[in-house]
């Protein structure tokens, strides 16, 4: 058979990755188009390979946590003998913070480079094209793969995920791991999102900006994430301030979110934040300068003071949703 | 201890990109270039960890051209002691693995005990060459990290994850990538830009770290695109509470995200 695709779906505590399943769903897509199949791999329990198994691949490889010493470095050495195994076309993981680590070490055991946050994948004469933003989203290159294996990431909340008509063969599949070479080893994990919707992953993000004037104000700006049952970010304004964490921040050297409706709230909209966010479906802008940046890409935009726009607009989003 | 800190040479944050006439490239004709912002919390860090330790040695390694050697400068300035940079004609336009693997042959060569990075340059955002290189020297690695201490052989780095914090323990040698927040980069003093300016930037070619030019690229760019303009957005004027009547409206009906 010809070969195809190898997924890594992520599964972090018996919650598979939203972005997972769109990397596999992208990659039926794509199988289907070149006449090719997808193979895919989870680390995990029984209902946790089944719930994955609905989302595109035709074989799906279950291993046990216990065979990767549950580490990055394991899950790399992992999808090193399946990749000699199965020898893929394409190698794909949706790009969490997981998968932009796990792949590129992935990638130098085949001397590759790793086609980082693609935001478009086609198929075109039996190849794949690869689109992905530079300089922060200010431009876009189209890259086509050379030689015979690829690894690519993908930008998660942009690529549909789709249930496939029939589920994958799940297949247990015994990783022979090296403990050798599992060099890093975690500690410790903390959660701070505190079971609120990751911002990357959020349909609706929220984000506040200087024009909040103060830490005690940015709880309007979750109410009204919350309200919207979406996500709250910052500018760096509000970050470098203290108002609020560093993981909260979007933009150039924050983070890059892609959601349906994203709320911009006392930003200015300078460069390095619309690169954060600029490929959000849908852009509202809330701002009492006329002639601030962010006007130029909001999609509705409300010319007015925060303090009196905010409160009125959690309370109709509010009334509207119950 | 010995530190290295590979640093990236990228245009300002603020600049415009234009597409060179051959579609492929971006053209950087009259840009000015700074050293990749997160790069700067990795000189820091090393910094601190050789105050810390009252000894040591912090060598800056870049892959590059001649606009590189002028970067490499500033991290001389804040206090770097060496740099090395590894110009050739065959890593003109160098792809992340190809900069990997010089990278990794250079830290082999100075004998680093750490190997630090930013977490990602800003430019072509790859958020890969920490972790190619960690695996090239099969050193342990720990990416976008947020907080970093050394002690007894031993690194403890604090990770930024989607949705938390990770804590690694990691033996020496060993890669880390830094991610804002690990500290606040110094200024350089106008007494270390004095004393940076009579520093020689030790230049290598491939041929000098026992490499040959990469045998095979990993993908061809087929064309450059400029982002799609948004069509014009819509004002919403009235009193506050017209105004949010009818951004709901427009977002239940129109938008459909509600
Ligand atoms: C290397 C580099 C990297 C950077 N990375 C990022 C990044 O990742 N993310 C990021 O966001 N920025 C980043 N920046 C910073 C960026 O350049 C801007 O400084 C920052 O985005 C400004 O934040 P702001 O819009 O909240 O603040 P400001 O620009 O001060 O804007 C505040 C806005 O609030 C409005 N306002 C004030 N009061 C009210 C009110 N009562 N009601 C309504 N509106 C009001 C004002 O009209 C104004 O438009 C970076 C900069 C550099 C140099
Ligand atoms: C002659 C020449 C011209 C180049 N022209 C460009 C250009 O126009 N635009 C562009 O974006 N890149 C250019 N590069 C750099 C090269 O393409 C990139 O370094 C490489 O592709 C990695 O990309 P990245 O910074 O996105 O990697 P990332 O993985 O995002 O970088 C992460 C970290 O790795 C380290 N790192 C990355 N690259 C280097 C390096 N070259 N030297 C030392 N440390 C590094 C830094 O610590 C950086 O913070 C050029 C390189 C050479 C040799």
């Amino acid at each position: 058979m010809a070969q195809g695709f190898l997924v890594y779906v992520e599964n972090r505590n018996g919650r598979i990755r939203k972005g997972s399943l769109e990397a596999l769903a992208t990659a039926r897509r794509l199988a289907d188009a070149l006449g090719r199949t997808v193979d895919a791999v989870i680390v995990g329990d029984d209902a946790a390979a089944a719930q994955a198994a609905r989302f595109g691949a035709h074989r799906l490889f279950r291993v046990a946590p216990a065979d990767v010493f549950d580490a990055r470095d394991g899950v790399v050495e992992l999808l090193a003998g399946l990749v000699r195994q199965e020898s893929p076309a394409w190698v794909v993981a949706s790009a969490t913070a997981a998968g932009k680590d796990c792949l590129p070490a992935l990638a130098a055991r085949f001397e590759r480079s790793v086609i980082q946050d693609a935001t478009e994948v086609a198929a075109e004469g039996g190849e794949l094209l690869i689109k992905r933003p530079i300089y922060a989203g200010k431009a876009f290159e189209v890259v086509k793969p050379a030689g015979a294996l690829a690894f690519l990431t993908l930008r998660p909340n942009v690529f549909p995920a789709a249930e496939a008509p029939a589920a994958a063969t799940v297949v247990d599949h015994a990783a022979a791991v090296d403990p050798a070479r599992v060099r890093t080893r975690v500690a410790e994990v903390r959660e701070t999102a505190g079971g609120k919707v990751e911002l990357t992953e959020a349909a609706i993000v929220v984000s506040g900006g200087r024009g909040i004037k103060a830490a005690e104000h940015y709880p309007l700006i979750e109410q009204l994430a919350a309200a919207f049952g979406g996500a709250a970010g910052a500018s760096r304004a509000v970050v470098d301030a203290g108002w609020v964490a560093h993981h909260h921040q979007v933009g150039q050297t924050g983070k890059t979110v892609s959601p349906t409706l994203y709320v911009a709230v006392g930003i200015s909209g300078a460069i390095q934040h619309l690169a954060g966010m600029s490929s959000s479906k849908y852009i509202v802008a809330i701002n009492k300068d006329p002639d601030a940046p962010i006007f130029k890409v909001a999609d509705y935009g409300i010319v007015g003071d925060l303090f009196q726009v905010v409160p009125l607009l959690i309370e109709a989003v509010r009334k509207l949703k119950a | 201890m010995k530190i290295g800190v590979c640093i990236k040479k990228v245009p300002d944050t603020e600049t415009r990109i234009r597409i060179a006439p051959d579609g492929r490239q971006v053209s950087l004709e009259g840009v000015s270039f700074i050293i990749s912002p997160y790069d700067e919390f990795a000189i820091e860090a090393a910094l601190q960890l050789k105050e810390k330790a009252g000894q040591g040695e912090v060598v800056v390694i870049a892959v590059g051209d001649e606009d590189t050697g002028k970067v490499m400068r500033n991290a001389l300035a804040m206090g770097a002691d060496r740099a090395v940079l590894v110009t050739d004609p065959a890593v003109v336009e160098a792809e992340p693995y190809d900069v990997a693997r010089i990278l990794a042959a250079v830290a082999r060569k100075e004998g680093v005990e750490l190997l630090l990075f930013g977490k990602q340059g800003v430019g072509q955002d790859y958020q890969q060459v920490p972790t190619l290189t960690a695996e090239l020297l099969g050193w342990p690695a720990a990416a976008v990290v947020v907080g970093l201490d050394v002690a007894g052989g031993e690194l403890t780095a604090t990770r930024e994850i989607d949705g938390g914090e990770e804590v690694d323990r990691l033996s020496l040698p060993a890669v880390v990538s830094a991610q804002k927040g690990l500290n606040t980069p110094r200024y350089a003093s106008l007494k270390g830009i004095m004393a940076a300016k009579k520093k020689t930037i030790e230049t290598h070619a491939l041929a000098a770290l026992g490499l040959a030019p990469l045998a095979q690229r990993s993908w061809e760019v087929v064309r450059l695109e400029m982002p799609p303009a948004r069509a014009a957005g819509r004002l919403i004027d009235g009193e506050p509470e017209a105004q949010v009547k009818q951004l709901v409206e427009l977002l239940h009906t129109e938008a459909k995200v509600l």
